[in-house]
């Protein structure tokens, strides 16, 4: 643990009251923070001054800080979850930023994320996209067969485990120039395409899936890859052309 | 008011399965007419709703997050117990039970271990059926690894992210009936009371944290599986918003609160780094499967590495203790979590810590060994006879990197140190908590129709929890447990109907809820709620934390009414009741925690024994082990609210051991 130089910076910070308010970027000078500090951290550092100040503090969505719920978001210098790779916002840290830097904090910016408050947005659209097939149809019972009763083989296990392992942060949309949702409808089509127990409703699993990301207003694939660059848990966009054979056999065979 | 466990009679092997025949069921007709509401969406609360709404019940499930699959258990890391034996290592069903009794340091219920146990296999089974990607080895089947205080392999696993993965799995299940409209999902809501009609749990209070309005839920029943209140500690492995508002809330309505000292400080963590940290990171468990844990033997070796001037990899061998392998041969660097914490402590607090904090407080969790153990044998495996230092030195990291790559990374994240290259420090942090709503048989609470599952309750894991022993509790109460003994309950409510929210208890309870919101709002003190959590983490971690005594119990009781009424004098919460209010929400949890720590204070300073994650300086055996007083104190603590935390009246619950000999523990 380094004992590297404090900072002072200056944000620029979106605020907005509501959804229905119109918002802007206001200023706020930091000093001192400490280079051991997450971002998250110094946005509470922040928000204490604030408090203190009498004024409102910045909302923002956070909850695990361990990288791992997808609670956090944040556009940061304008790329999602800031300039570090394969990290969310809250695993990102201050000593990934110069001392007297200017960084710019903004919400996820798509149609269907509307804006709450400030730095907050809605991504129950993602939650839509799941319920149109993003399942198994399999009631608990504790009568299934046995758990090692169909082998997999290690390389579709282990295929399937880096589809799951999305977090539903809203990343690859907030990278993309349209808007897309294709990497993470892809990401979930993908892990129950690999494993033989997805096989059964794969057809209409991603016909809906597909179909109810449209309807939320997410934009087609824009096939430039930037989701991948920032997606915080390194989700492929092999993904994206498995969905889209899955798609097309769907469609043909439906 | 008498405690009745419910316990069914006869042999511990046939108890469910008799249960399971006599109880009462619903016809699915009548499942139709009949609500339950759920609070939590992790693995108790996700898996209960989905089961809940599959069986036909209407559920209505509320979470404070903006998504069901956030849930904190998301974060759980190393895996899933369940007696499968698919290893051949010996495991059974009984094996599983008493390594849960023991590990828990006998102050759980056997009736209850052994059914969690029994139900243990069926999850896997579940899971897999649901798509979970557990990791699986070369010909196809499910892999396993080890965890502390047992002796055979039986943790599922999917790498790091085994919680995720579970959770995702149940996530799922609540979706599809989402989908059918069977479950209403409340996001960003939270649960501010219960209403209690009759006696009986008959819905809830909630605010939308949108909007700020308070909304009335009635239900024939009401299940809290809200998790656990590790962040009264404000430092903890818990998510920012895990919080104990729900159980306390009902614990003020009249459901006892069980051993609320129980509490599990997790070996494994980063250490603080400072005083504007927010939270604590664990690295998981499973990590002690290959990493050895020591400190400098020589005192000026750990002041030089704290100093910075001597690196952890220049201490020779000999100059090393391995300190947990050497107090306990048999279990070694896998010893359950309450022992390994106070080893680490002890060491410390002798002078040999190596993290450069205030307090010194850290200890290394080394893997060059596994490192060079694992590149050998891919070496071999691979043919290469004559493999470098170096050639075998990266192929061990290889191996170490698919097995824990996620964690290495966190761990260099979070501290700009590669733990490939030089140990990691960690450090124990306060990770869950055992205790919770005291719950009988059924898993309800004393108060009718109202349940309490997953880590709100406190059955299975007496004083100590085994590691991967809380995805299976979760799991097992939600998917398979409560299903059954909440059917018994409802049987007798087909014929009720609709439960009306136009009744004096929901005005009155909604009454109490806005008043009590806009209290704090209107306080206009001068400080912010953080400095108000942060003074009674303190508290909390130096004097009810890994060690404890008369004294300092006695003096947190103190300090944390005194913090309490200061709270309400001088807190300031920003904006308005009617809009979306981060600080409010924080001001609420904060109010409660505030009540809660002191009956924690003064549950540790009744029990008046040491036993799992609760250690008192007086009592320890003469080389520094717990030491239980089985003969006064096998009982669970279950705490009547009658109006302030230091007027709660204590009824003991009593357990009784038919089947497992009271031992003490040993890992040596």
């Amino acid at each position: 643990m380094s004992a590297a130089k404090k900072l002072n910076l200056t944000l620029k910070v979106w605020r907005q009251k509501n959804g229905n308010a119109k918002g802007s970027l206001e200023t706020y000078p930091l000093k001192d923070i400490s280079p051991d500090s997450s971002f998250l951290e110094m946005l509470d550092i922040l928000n204490s001054e604030l408090i203190n100040k009498g004024d409102s503090p910045v909302s923002f969505d956070h909850d695990c800080r361990e990288g791992i719920c997808g609670s956090c978001s944040l556009y940061i210098n304008g790329e999602p979850h800031g300039p570090s790779r394969l990290v969310t916002t809250c695993q990102l840290h201050m000593r990934s930023f110069e001392d007297g830097e200017t960084i710019y904090i903004e919400p996820f910016r798509a149609k269907a994320f509307p804006v709450i408050k400030d730095l907050m947005v809605d991504r129950s659209a993602f939650d839509r996209i799941q319920h149109a097939g993003g399942y198994i149809s399999v009631n608990t019972s504790g009568n299934t067969q046995d758990a090692n009763a169909i082998p997999i083989e290690k390389e579709d296990a282990d295929e399937a485990f880096y589809s799951a392992a999305c977090i539903g942060c809203g990343a690859c949309v907030a990278a993309c120039k349209n808007a897309s949702a294709s990497l993470f409808v892809a990401a979930k089509v993908s892990q129950y395409a690999l494993l033989p127990q997805g096989k059964i409703e794969a057809k209409d699993r991603v016909l809906n899936m597909v179909k109810q990301a449209e309807k939320e207003g997410f934009g087609p694939c824009s096939n430039t890859g930037a989701c991948e660059v920032e997606c915080p848990k390194g989700i492929s966009i092999e993904n994206i052309a498995r969905m889209n054979r899955e798609f097309l056999s769907a469609s043909i065979s439906k | 008011m008498s405690l009745d466990s419910k316990i069914p009679k006869g042999p511990l092997k046939d108890k469910w399965t008799n249960y399971k025949n006599n109880i009462n069921l619903v016809n699915p007709a009548n499942k139709r007419n009949i609500d339950v509401i759920v609070i939590g969406t992790g693995l108790a609360g996700g898996s209960a709703a989905a089961t809940l709404a599959e069986l036909g019940y209407n559920v209505k499930a509320f979470c404070y997050q903006d998504s069901p699959r956030r849930a904190h258990s998301i974060a759980a890391q190393g895996g899933i117990n369940a007696a499968k034996n698919y290893q051949g290592d010996g495991d059974s069903t009984y094996r599983l039970f008493y390594d849960t009794i023991k590990g828990g340091d006998y102050r759980s219920r056997e009736a209850n271990v052994y059914r969690l146990a029994e139900v243990s296999t069926n999850i896997i089974d579940q899971c897999v059926a649901q798509g979970v990607p557990f990791a699986r080895d070369y010909g196809g089947l499910l892999d396993n690894r080890s965890f502390g205080g047992v002796l055979v392999s039986r943790t599922f696993y999917a790498k790091g992210q085994t919680g995720q993965q579970l959770l995702l799995g149940a996530y799922s299940a609540m979706n599809r009936q989402i989908a059918k409209g069977k479950i209403e999902m409340f996001n960003r809501h939270e649960m501010l009371d219960v209403v209690i009609v009759d006696g009986k749990a008959r819905g809830i209070i909630a605010r939308n944290l949108v909007t700020g309005e308070i909304e009335r839920h009635s239900a024939h029943a009401v299940v809290l599986g809200s998790g656990g209140y590790g962040n009264v500690f404000f430092l903890s492995t818990n998510a920012m918003g895990s919080n104990v508002t729900a159980a306390w809330k009902a614990h003020k309505k009249g459901a006892y609160f069980a051993n609320p000292c129980y509490t599990q400080i997790h070996p494994t963590c980063i250490p603080v780094h400072g005083t504007q940290q927010s939270k604590l990171t664990l690295m998981s468990e499973s990590l002690r499967n290959d990493g050895r844990i020591w400190v400098p033997a020589k005192l000026e070796d750990a002041e030089a590495v704290r100093k910075g001037t001597l690196k952890p990899t220049a201490i020779k061998e000999e100059d090393r203790d391995y300190y947990l392998e050497r107090r306990y041969p048999s279990f070694g660097n896998l010893v359950p979590r309450d022992v390994a914490s106070r080893a680490a402590k002890e060491r410390c607090d002798a002078g040999f810590g190596v993290v450069d904090n205030d307090t010194n407080e850290g200890v290394f969790l080394d893997f060059a060994a596994a490192i060079q153990r694992y590149g050998k044998e891919e070496a071999l495996v691979k043919g290469i006879s004559d493999a470098s230092k170096e050639e075998i030195t990266a192929l061990g990291e290889k191996v170490i990197e698919t097995k824990y790559g996620n964690l290495f990374d966190m761990y260099k994240q979070i501290t700009d140190d590669n733990p490939y290259k030089t140990p990691m420090r960690i450090y124990p942090a306060v990770h869950y908590t055992m205790g919770g709503l005291w719950v009988d048989y059924n898993l309800m609470t004393n108060v009718e129709g109202m349940y309490a599952i997953g880590e709100a309750n406190f059955s299975d894991h007496g004083a100590n929890r085994l590691g991967a022993s809380a995805l299976m509790q979760g799991l097992a109460d939600g998917y398979f447990v409560l299903p059954y003994t909440i059917g018994d309950y409802l049987a007798n409510d087909i014929r009720t109907g609709k439960i009306s929210t136009d009744t004096p208890e929901f005005e009155a309870a909604e009454k109490k809820a806005t008043d009590e919101i806009n209290k704090l709002i209107n306080n206009n003190g001068t400080k912010a709620v953080d400095y108000f959590h942060k003074k009674l983490g303190l508290i909390m971690w130096n004097k009810v934390g890994m060690s404890r005594t008369t004294e300092g119990l006695n003096e947190a009781i103190a300090e944390i009414a005194s913090l309490r009424e200061e709270f309400y004098k001088d807190v300031r919460v920003p904006g308005e009741a009617n809009e979306l209010n981060q600080e409010l929400e924080k001001a609420g949890r904060v109010a409660d925690f505030l009540e809660l720590g002191e009956l924690f204070a003064r549950d540790a300073l009744e029990r008046e024994e040491s036993c799992g994650g609760h250690f008192r300086e007086e009592y320890k055996t003469e080389d520094g082990e717990a030491l239980r007083r089985d003969a006064e104190f096998a009982y669970v603590s279950a705490w009547e609210y009658t109006g302030k935390p230091s007027d709660a009246i204590l009824h003991k619950d009593k357990l009784d051991f038919e089947n497992v000999e009271l031992k003490t523990r040993s890992y040596k």
